[in-house]
């Protein structure tokens, strides 16, 4: 093979990791270079997102393979040994140099490497841990750094990685075990939920040794995450809730990341090709928030699904869905009801419920008051009782709320 | 009316001085004129306005620190009335420390309204500067960036890039002021033009790639970029001379990628579908799983060009584990050889796969499956036919054809034409073969018997046509 230079193995590295939903840079130790001799980065900031591609997902980290070899054939996956692609590799020292330079220029925030499996996954991970152990030891990098492990790497290899990473992630790809056993045939749910197992008692024992001894090496402060891809197996959006709350609560997983199944040039027979179903991921997005915001039970969230199909309505969005199942519980009353009962009202945020229960103290709260700390109070007016208003009830109205009419969209003519 | 001179744009402590002095004198909430530096500070104000009185000597108040947080953010806005504003809150929390809690008052909504902006620049201006390199008299690299705030915020931004790249020398130029770092002290300067900045950077070509690479063109969402990173950020930042290019190239990138893709059919169709048959056995999407012996798959040869989709298992169905078995099944395989097509080259399935009934004394009676199972089971059905791909697919039945066009329709309208669908490939029509075991009447089933023939032999002669055109 030709030797590539480091932009042409960019241009491959970074376009296979284009699948990866995952790019934040938040929730991690602070660190700063103020009064260092050496180095460079800080983690100031909350997980900065310095540019947006036009798939509306936002640049933070860069986003790279060590590799895109892979001795494994995950059908779902550009970078399986069938594919047929363009290879390349990175060593070690170009990615460290390439972060670097992107750093000073302030593109990104960090690094989230990632690999294809060459030779075994031991090599592998080593490979990966070099790259975080060269910029945090040799060049005094501060800044954020998320690896990708590899389930059955050696436990020395992601205890060093956790060590030098902000951030761990595993993913289990599919949200059911039948879908994985079709789509990644040499993958195993056991050995991935094990390896999460493993990174969950390393990342407790780290947090207990820094509160205990202030010089104790973190690991991983950022936590770990995970990934699973929607739309390429059977599992319902009732499914998938539930395996993310699982999930969430065995492992303490920071955040499950949902990737719509996108066509992959070259894709096997066994997935069907079609567009990637981005409503339903913003849904499931929407109903991991509920969970992780808004206190809503996994169960609960369920319950805003279709009872028969398992799936959330895609015209509106999971909060709604959840209050128009449930007509008997609203309107709310902004003046009385509890924290919990405001928090259920869609449209209302966190830091709108906030705001009127420390300005209920001060007075009576009118419906334009209700609207100075909103957004729309027109959608919100059917679901709230204020000083001067009170709606027809919900579960006495017989029309859709304007909230709930789906949007007319016209139909594409030429769609594949 | 006193006249305030202020020393700056952001002098935040000039204004906390000004307001307390004012407060305690009792000047009225719009009794004072703001002005920064010798700028005019409003049509009403004459140069001979006096200025302020010193405040009464011990005399003091305090308020929130909620609000001293808020007044800090809201000097650096840009709108002038921000110093009134301010001071028009400060009188009033004087009266009514309490207020501050009361977050609808439309004052207060305001100041955090303009808070809110001057924190979304300040957070901006952390992610869009760009640094570009040169080299200074001493040949050691300078980062130099240009960029133009909405608001006066630089001054009190310039702590996170000096704590970021504190051993970097950079400069930051903007319209009304510029800040150096040398790794060690932070100087200030008079504001600078575009040109002052330099041109480009090599480093400038290889992020330019990464942009456009990281970018999917199969998932779109031109708005939800937008709304992050707003136009008016782009002509200081060098990736987004791309964008344009990768939205125009984005649906022609997704359609040569499906083509690609169907085309180049990488995977074995069979494996797949022993793989899918198996996934499926397990499948619970509908409750219907609970009450039925065992999933009922499609069945025939992976490169059929002709699919049939029929209702659901049926009893016999459900304990054999493979469709068309029973009665209907028979029926159904007679017709096929009197329209001369062969049974063996079609793949029959069904539009949902577990048996629904109600049981009867002893007799599981057949019940008619609803909206929501059809719809959960059509995502089996939709992996059959992008495995198999077939030339036609032909719906037997009202179920049957609501799965594979996705709405109700009336089998007697439809009848007997094809169809185009979504896939490119075609779709027919026609009734259940159990619907003809239901007439009652003898010269009727006969009759229908044969124009379900006739369906099924038409439906043939399409396939052979389509297959090999003349």
């Amino acid at each position: 093979m030709a030797q590539l230079d480091v932009q042409s193995k960019l241009a491959i590295l970074a376009d296979a990791a284009k699948y990866d939903a995952s790019c934040a840079s938040s929730g991690t130790a602070k660190r700063s270079s103020a009064g260092q001799k050496d180095g460079i980065g800080s983690t100031e900031g909350m997980g900065i997102c310095h540019a947006y591609a036009p798939d509306g997902r936002c640049i933070s980290l860069l986003k790279i393979l060590l590799t895109n070899s892979c001795i494994f054939d995950c059908h779902y996956c550009i970078n399986r040994k069938s594919a047929n692609v363009r290879r390349a590799r990175f060593s070690a020292k170009e990615v460290v140099d390439l972060t670097l330079s992107f750093y000073r220029r302030n593109y990104i925030e960090g690094l989230f490497l990632s690999s294809g499996i060459i030779r075994s996954s031991d090599y592998t991970m080593e490979q990966l841990v070099e790259v975080a152990r060269s910029l945090r030891e040799d060049h005094g990098f501060r800044g954020y750094i998320h690896l990708k492990t590899i389930p059955d790497a050696d436990p020395l290899l992601l205890e060093a990685a956790g060590r030098h990473a902000d951030r761990l992630s595993i993913n289990v790809e599919l949200p059911t075990v039948a879908g994985l056993t079709r789509l990644a045939p040499e993958k195993s749910a056991v050995r991935i939920e094990g390896a999460m197992a493993g990174l969950r008692h390393a990342i407790d024992d780290g947090r207990d040794a820094t509160r205990r001894y202030k010089s104790a090496p973190g690991f991983a402060p950022a936590g770990q995450s995970t990934q699973m891809i929607v739309g390429a197996d059977a599992a319902t959006d009732r499914d998938i809730v539930g395996r993310a709350s699982t999930l969430y609560d065995r492992y303490r997983l920071r955040r499950v990341y949902y990737s719509a199944f996108s066509p992959i040039p070259d894709a096997s027979a066994v997935l069907p090709l079609q567009r990637p179903p981005l409503m339903r991921e913003h849904r499931l997005y929407q109903s991991d928030w509920m969970m992780r915001f808004y206190d809503y039970k996994p169960e609960e969230v369920a319950a805003a699904a279709d009872p028969a199909t398992g799936m959330l309505p895609l015209d509106i969005d999971p909060k709604l869905a959840w209050a128009l199942r449930f007509r008997e519980r609203f309107p709310v009353d902004v003046n009385r009801a509890p924290r919990e009962a405001l928090l259920r009202v869609p449209g209302l945020g966190v830091k709108a419920v906030d705001g009127i229960i420390a300005a209920r103290r001060w007075r009576r709260l009118r419906l334009e008051d209700v609207g100075r700390l909103t957004r729309s109070i027109a959608k919100l007016r059917a679901f709230l009782i204020t000083e001067d208003w009170r709606p027809v009830a919900l579960a006495e109205r017989a029309d859709p709320l304007p909230t709930a009419k789906p949007k007319r969209e016209q139909l594409e003519l030429f769609a594949a | 009316m006193p006249l305030v001179k202020l020393a700056a744009e952001d002098d935040f402590d000039g204004w906390r001085t000004a307001a307390r002095a004012a407060a305690l004198i009792g000047v009225p909430p719009e009794g004072l004129h703001w002005q920064v530096g010798d700028q005019v500070a409003d049509l009403f104000a004459g140069a001979t306005e006096p200025p302020l009185p010193p405040a009464p000597a011990g005399a003091a108040f305090s308020v929130s620190k909620t609000f001293v947080a808020l007044a800090e953010t809201v000097v650096l806005h840009a709108d002038p009335e921000r110093f009134a504003l301010l001071y028009a809150m400060l009188v009033r929390l004087r009266d009514q420390p309490r207020l501050i809690e009361d977050q609808t008052d439309p004052l207060r909504r305001r100041l955090e309204e303009m808070a809110k902006a001057v924190r979304r620049d300040i957070h901006k201006m952390r992610a869009f500067l760009r640094f570009r390199e040169v080299t200074d008299a001493d040949d050691a690299p300078r980062y130099v960036a240009w960029f133009e705030p909405e608001h006066h915020i630089v001054r009190a931004n310039a702590g996170f890039f000096m704590r970021r790249f504190a051993t970097m020398r950079w400069s930051i130029l903007t319209p009304e002021i510029a800040i150096h770092w040398d790794g060690d002290t932070l100087t200030q300067g008079p504001g600078a033009a575009r040109a002052d900045a330099p041109e480009g950077d090599p480093i400038e070509e290889v992020w330019k790639t990464y942009y456009a690479s990281i970018f999917n063109p199969s998932r779109l969402k031109t708005g939800a970029m937008l709304k992050e990173m707003p136009k008016k950020y782009w002509k200081n930042m060098p990736e987004t001379a791309l964008v344009p290019a990768l939205i125009a190239g984005a649906q022609a990138r997704e359609t040569q990628m499906v083509a690609t893709a169907r085309t180049a059919s990488g995977g074995d169709a069979h494996a797949a579908l022993e793989a899918l048959r198996a996934e499926a056995s397990g499948c619970q999407r509908c409750p219907l799983w609970q009450p039925a012996t065992q999933t009922v798959f499609g069945e025939g040869p992976a490169d059929a060009r002709l699919l049939f989709i029929g209702e659901q298992p049926g009893d016999q169905e459900d304990l054999a584990g493979r469709p068309f078995v029973g009665p209907a099944g028979q029926l159904f395989d007679r017709a096929l050889a009197e329209a001369g097509v062969d049974r063996a080259r079609a793949y029959v399935s069904n539009a949902v796969k577990h048996f629904k009934f109600e049981p009867r004394g002893k007799r599981r009676i057949h019940a008619k499956p609803n909206g929501g199972e059809i719809e959960a089971c059509r995502w089996w059905i939709e992996q059959e036919r992008a495995i198999i791909r077939p030339t036609v697919t032909v719906a037997l039945g009202a179920t049957a054809a609501q799965s594979l066009l996705g709405r109700a329709v009336t089998i007697s309208r439809i009848r007997g034409q094809p169809m185009a669908l979504a896939d490119g490939s075609e779709g027919w029509v026609t009734v259940h073969p159990s619907f003809l075991l239901r007439l009652p009447d003898e010269d009727r089933r006969v009759e229908e018997y044969a124009r379900f023939v006739a369906d099924l032999r038409r439906i043939g002669e399409r396939v052979t046509a389509l297959a090999d055109p003349a």
